[in-house]
């Protein structure tokens, strides 16, 4: 047992997370992105003079693509967005996300109370999709094209990530004070005054900070089908991740407790 | 990334009950927790925020090419 075996795990179910993450965000997401961004072209198309006589079509192939960000022609297609571009991003964080697990998963080995490896890898997998995903998902949801404005995108940039960062830390905490009580009044009290702390800590902190809400008149169905396949994509990817590192890790787990009989037999010599 | 709590007696003794799952010694962790915690967030800062709030370099490509998976991974874009 050591860190190169943890990691090497982590990197490839996370290229494999990554993998079917882009599988449901193409299915399933996809087409409420394609949905969105013609929604947006049809409420851009009359303020813009019509180049092209009044052919505004949605065909995907077209080579100068609809959703630009107002710069420069020539930028990425539809077509590539959708699949090579999308496919990138989830492999990237898949992998990135993998490596994460595996290390945090490694430190947690042994330390949290008398769960095997392959439980306390599925605790780090579980409590890094709810800090990490969901709880960012609830206070900030995610939105499709159309929906944000480009001059606010600083400021939600910056609120996004320090309530991740928030989020985290207070996980973290949470973590250090289950298994602080938990040392004392056993682990049903632990688990209990860890998740305690971090609902309180997370709804004080959700609370407090300002809320975005830059919809207009969006239709609710389409905002609703996407956020549901965008939280579908965020649970494919930490799903595989924690269910195939801690599958992956029994042989891990085996060779661990055999040496560690083997020790206790050279012991009791 | 955890640093503060080495010290379990019961389970950091790698092997000292039996049933007992060894832990890694933070020390040996630490070397690949810092190298990869930090490719890691370069892997999700240009995934994640690049050319919308702060822009390294400028322009927009990287922005488009993963415009997709910055909406659907729940990111903030535009």
């Amino acid at each position: 047992m050591n860190p190169r075996s943890f990691l090497v795990r982590g990197l490839l179910v996370g290229l494999v997370a990554g993998l079917l993450a882009f599988a449901v965000a193409f299915v399933v997401g996809e087409p409420h992105v394609e949905r969105a961004i013609e929604l947006e072209e049809s409420a851009a198309a009359p303020a813009e003079p019509a180049s092209d006589g009044h052919s505004h079509s949605h065909s995907d192939d077209e080579a100068t693509a609809g959703h630009s960000h107002g710069d420069e022609a020539g930028g990425t297609s539809r077509e590539t967005q959708r699949t090579w571009g999308l496919l990138t991003a989830t492999v990237a964080v898949g992998v990135a996300l993998g490596g994460l697990v595996g290390l945090v998963s490694a430190a947690a080995a042994g330390r949290l109370g008398r769960l095997s490896l392959r439980g306390s890898t599925l605790v780090v997998a579980g409590a890094g999709f709810v800090a990490t995903a969901l709880v960012p998902w609830l206070k900030y949801p995610p939105n499709p094209p159309a929906v944000g404005s480009g001059e606010t995108i600083g400021s939600r940039t910056a609120l996004y990530f320090g309530l991740l960062a928030l989020s985290v830390l207070a996980a973290w905490a949470a973590v250090l004070l289950a298994r602080r009580v938990a040392a004392g009044r056993g682990a049903f009290d632990g688990v209990l005054a860890g998740v305690a702390a971090y609902v309180v800590a997370m709804m004080l902190v959700t609370a407090l900070m300002p809320a975005v809400d830059e919809l207009g008149d969006f239709p609710a169905s389409t905002l609703w089908a996407f956020r549901l396949a965008s939280l579908l994509t965020l649970a494919t990817t930490w799903a595989v991740i924690g269910l195939g590192l801690a599958w992956s890790l029994g042989r891990v787990q085996r060779e661990a407790q055999e040496q560690a009989a083997r020790r206790e037999l050279a012991a009791s010599l | 990334m955890s640093s503060s709590h080495a010290a379990t007696p019961a389970t950091a003794l790698p092997g000292a009950l039996p049933g007992e799952v060894p832990s890694i010694p933070l020390r040996r962790l630490a070397p690949w927790a810092l190298f990869l915690g930090l490719a890691a967030l370069l892997v999700l800062f240009f995934v994640s925020a690049d050319q919308g709030a702060v822009s390294i370099p400028a322009g927009t490509a990287i922005h488009e090419f993963v415009h997709d998976g910055r909406h659907l991974l729940g990111f903030p874009c535009h």
